[in-house]
């Protein structure tokens, strides 16, 4: 089996630091990883991608589109931008939290409104949307820095995800300075939680 | 770091550190590099490692440095390597192209790391021609475990050859990670001796024509090698043949159903019994391979050559691009000819996004100096000569101080030759690490031929920060168990000749203004250095004093100055008004000056 997750968002929101949670969690595990990263320009604000693939034999860095399992928005536009990636079984977890470029901030374009974007994400056919206000429930656990938990405790909900909330939590933990742990636990907990209820049928 | 030292054990790894693992398995003994995207974390892991390993690691002041340091250690017998961005071998190549022909004692390895799709670059070059160039034989890597796997292997064959020999990688492969199983290191060895043999290494005709005739029989014998390595290998199963190398064998593996792949890992000098007999077994073959159809020419070549009737497909057909990198998408241009794995359907959304550039940091320093700069030179306007860095990001509006950039150190050039070919004012931009790798010999041109119009802006962060914050010659050194005191600027560049030279503070906009006011009017070559470290770096170190600014909502008119013409990322629209993120702010001050009203004030 191989298991596809893109995560997407912008310069500076912990994407690259998601995707090692995920290649270290699935090398431990003993499973395969090929993972693409982005370094360089990229990295000063402007969209950024991760993709990570995990099982036997994977080899290709890349998806190709419509072949993602998860697709991980750290930010709306930027989740709505990579639908390419995702299929009608795809698990979409998107932040709601909107991190507004310069472009528009200067006037030069503009941003639509955060409702119209999930809208979009929706009518574009997909079936199992999480979409949270990561920011406020890092906030709510103890600081807004640990919005990413956040996001990858709700990846960790995905039914039939290849890695166990336990592996993810542990290894989410190795990688965050020894203070900041509890933060990060409560949040990546509330993150879980929250996917669960927004997959579980009203 | 420990876990990347250790003598076994599976471990994830980054391409570019499983290459710095490579050199450390090797026993190489000295490793030199100039910053280039995507090989600047192999940098990133030695000048940590280096001294614990016993290796020599040095972050050169330009790629043509790094090689001929290298190319000493491996002419005394010390295993080497250089590594550099496809453009630094530019830079190297009169190094390459000559070292070639003397040849090395203990292995050399030089690693190149080409960017398709130009992610963070001014050119996707192909610089497996540098292979053919310099009849230097060249392996590719797919994965970060043959990246280190081909680092050992690398290494044996100069020895065998006596040549350097060329590690070619891509984005794709520099920045994949993967499992990669470690072995124990070979025993380091960082100091040979020299043992004097002009006859081949001072290449005076006499001598070079001699290596000239060594250098083919080298590359002969490569030839050879190429023919019996097992990184050649032939893989899969099916009525059609695929040809591939690099990152494009993982698509072609995983994408494309009844296939028999000939995957080349050792690709210059090709292996042309292998490629021959292939061909042979097909009626047709596709060439997979991403910017220029070296391979498949080649491929052509050798079934002209033996008479063989074989369709070959790939760019030369049509059937392929030559621009930017392949994904698994692209293979889908191949259906029809080959089996293409069938996926789900994608999704799609027709809502307008807004798009999102890269863009200079929150608090940047570069964009106060771009501001004061454009409101000194005024309404008549300068022609903008920017280079290789951060700031090449100005190019955006607001900005737009961005007219033209070739490579590294060629602001100061360009601006030289505008200032003697039109009667516009040229002002260059150039930051201290390109400054110091190729800005001095222009400097020196300006004052000694006196370009009178020609302005410079030395944009001194004191880093080198695009490619993560490495130090150079004006930040002094401290790695690797070495130190050295920090370059100053302003007597190099008096050195060169310039009479006029001030240092600035950016973060104060009016004297900035002012000094760039000076310079345009100073009957000469002027510079400018605007010297404020750059913010992202100090935050990382911790030493990051943040000052907080708000918006006094009441002051403020609305007329949105702040935005339009200081567009900091930490500045957003809330309500008609400007709003400060109080996480992205560093209190850097600039929007509070451009204010008109005043309405924005330090509150920490
Ligand atoms: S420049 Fe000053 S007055 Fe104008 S919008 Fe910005 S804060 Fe308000
Ligand atoms: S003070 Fe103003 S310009 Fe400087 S970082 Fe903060 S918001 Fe940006």
């Amino acid at each position: 089996m191989k298991y596809g997750i893109q995560l997407v968002g912008v310069g500076g929101q912990g994407v690259l630091l998601a995707s090692t949670v995920l290649g270290s969690a699935a090398v431990s595990e003993d499973m395969d990883a090929a993972m693409s990263e982005v370094h360089g320009m990229a990295q000063r604000g402007g969209s950024v991608q991760c993709t990570v693939r995990i099982g036997q034999d994977v080899l290709s860095p890349l998806l190709s589109q419509g072949e993602a399992n998860v697709l991980l928005g750290f930010e709306p536009a930027e989740t709505c931008r990579n639908l390419v990636y995702a299929n009608k079984d795809t698990y979409v977890i998107t932040n709601t939290v909107p991190v507004v470029p310069v472009t528009v901030s200067s006037g030069l374009e503009e941003y639509p409104a955060v409702d119209d974007i999930i809208k979009a994400v929706k009518s574009s056919g997909v079936a199992k949307l999480i979409a949270l206000d990561a920011a406020s429930m890092a906030k709510e656990a103890g600081n807004a820095i640990a919005a990413n938990s956040v996001l990858i405790g709700a990846m960790s909900a995905v039914p039939g995800f290849p890695l166990s909330k336990e592996k993810m939590l542990s290894i989410l933990l190795e990688r965050v300075p020894a203070k900041a742990k509890d933060v990060n636990q409560k949040a990546f907990e509330m993150g879980y939680e929250a996917a669960l209820k927004c997959l579980s049928p009203q | 770091m420990e876990k990347l030292l250790a003598d076994s054990g599976r471990i994830l790894l980054l391409g570019n550190e499983a290459i710095a693992r490579g050199l450390i398995e090797a026993g190489c003994g000295v490793a030199a590099t100039y910053p280039g995207t995507p090989s600047s974390e192999i940098g990133g892991v030695l000048d940590d490692v280096a001294d614990k390993v016993g290796m020599y690691f040095e972050y050169s002041v330009n790629e043509i440095v790094a090689m001929e340091v290298a190319a000493a250690a491996a002419v005394s017998g010390v295993r080497s390597f250089a590594f550099m961005k496809h453009v630094g071998l530019n830079v190297a190549s009169d190094a390459f192209m000559t070292l070639s022909y003397v040849g090395v004692r203990a292995g050399m390895v030089i690693l190149t790391a080409d960017d398709p799709s130009i992610h963070s670059s001014q050119s996707e070059q192909d610089n497996r021609y540098y292979a053919k160039f310099g009849l230097v034989p060249m392996l590719e890597p797919t994965t970060p475990a043959e990246c280190k796997d081909m680092i050992i292997e690398a290494f044996k064959l100069s020895e065998k050859l006596h040549s350097p020999v060329l590690v070619r990688t891509t984005t794709r492969v520099n920045h994949a990670r993967g499992a990669v199983n470690l072995s124990r290191p070979k025993k380091m060895q960082k100091k040979g001796v020299f043992e004097k043999d002009p006859a081949h290494l001072v290449t005076v005709p006499a001598n070079a024509r001699r290596d000239r005739i060594d250098q083919l029989e080298r590359i002969k014998k490569a030839q050879e090698l190429s023919e019996i390595s097992p990184l050649n290998y032939i893989t899969g199963s099916g009525s059609d043949g695929i040809i591939t190398s690099g990152v494009s064998y993982t698509y072609a593996a995983e994408y494309i159903e009844n296939a028999e792949i000939l995957k080349l890992g050792f690709s210059y000098p090709l292996p042309e019994e292998k490629v021959k007999k292939f061909l042979q077994r097909k009626s047709r073959v596709v060439v997979i391979e991403e910017l220029e159809p070296v391979i498949e020419d080649e491929v052509r070549r050798i079934a002209q050559q033996n008479g063989i009737r074989t369709e070959i497909i790939g760019k030369r057909t049509g059937h392929l691009p030559r621009a930017y990198e392949y994904t698994p998408d692209t293979l889908k241009a191949l259906s029809g000819i080959l089996k293409i794995k069938e996926g789900a359907q994608p999704l799609s959304s027709e809502i307008k996004l807004p798009s999102r550039p890269p863009v200079l940091c929150a608090g940047c320093p570069h964009r106060s100096t771009f501001y004061a700069t454009k409101k000194a030179v005024g309404k008549e306007g300068a022609i903008y000569c920017t280079d290789i860095g951060c700031y090449t990001l100005g190019v955006q509006p607001p900005m737009n101080c961005a007219d033209i950039t070739l490579c590294m150190g060629s602001s100061i050039g360009t601006a030289g030759g505008f200032s003697e070919a039109t009667d516009q004012k040229a002002v260059a931009f150039i930051g201290d690490s390109t400054f110091f790798h190729g800005g001095i010999p222009g400097l020196i041109n300006a004052g000694y031929n006196k370009h009178n119009n020609l302005v410079l802006i030395i944009l001194d962060n004191r880093t080198t920060a695009m490619t993560g914050h490495q130090p150079n010659p004006g930040t002094g050194r401290d790695y690797g168990g070495i130190e050295s005191p920090p370059l100053k600027i302003e007597p190099l560049v008096r050195a060169c000749g310039i009479e006029f030279v001030k240092t600035v503070d950016p973060y104060d906009l009016v004297a900035i203004e002012q000094a760039v006011r000076e310079a345009l009017d100073f009957n000469g070559p002027a510079v400018i250095v605007s010297e404020h470290a750059c913010p992202l770096l100090r935050k990382k170190e911790g030493k990051l004093e943040k000052k907080l600014y708000e918006v006094d909502r009441e002051k403020c008119i609305g007329c949105k100055i702040c935005l339009s013409k200081f567009s900091c990322p930490a500045l957003s629209v809330d309500n008609g008004k400007p709003l400060i993120d109080r996480t992205s702010c560093i209190g850097c001050g600039g929007c509070a000056q451009v204010c008109p009203q005043n309405a924005i004030e330090v509150k920490q």
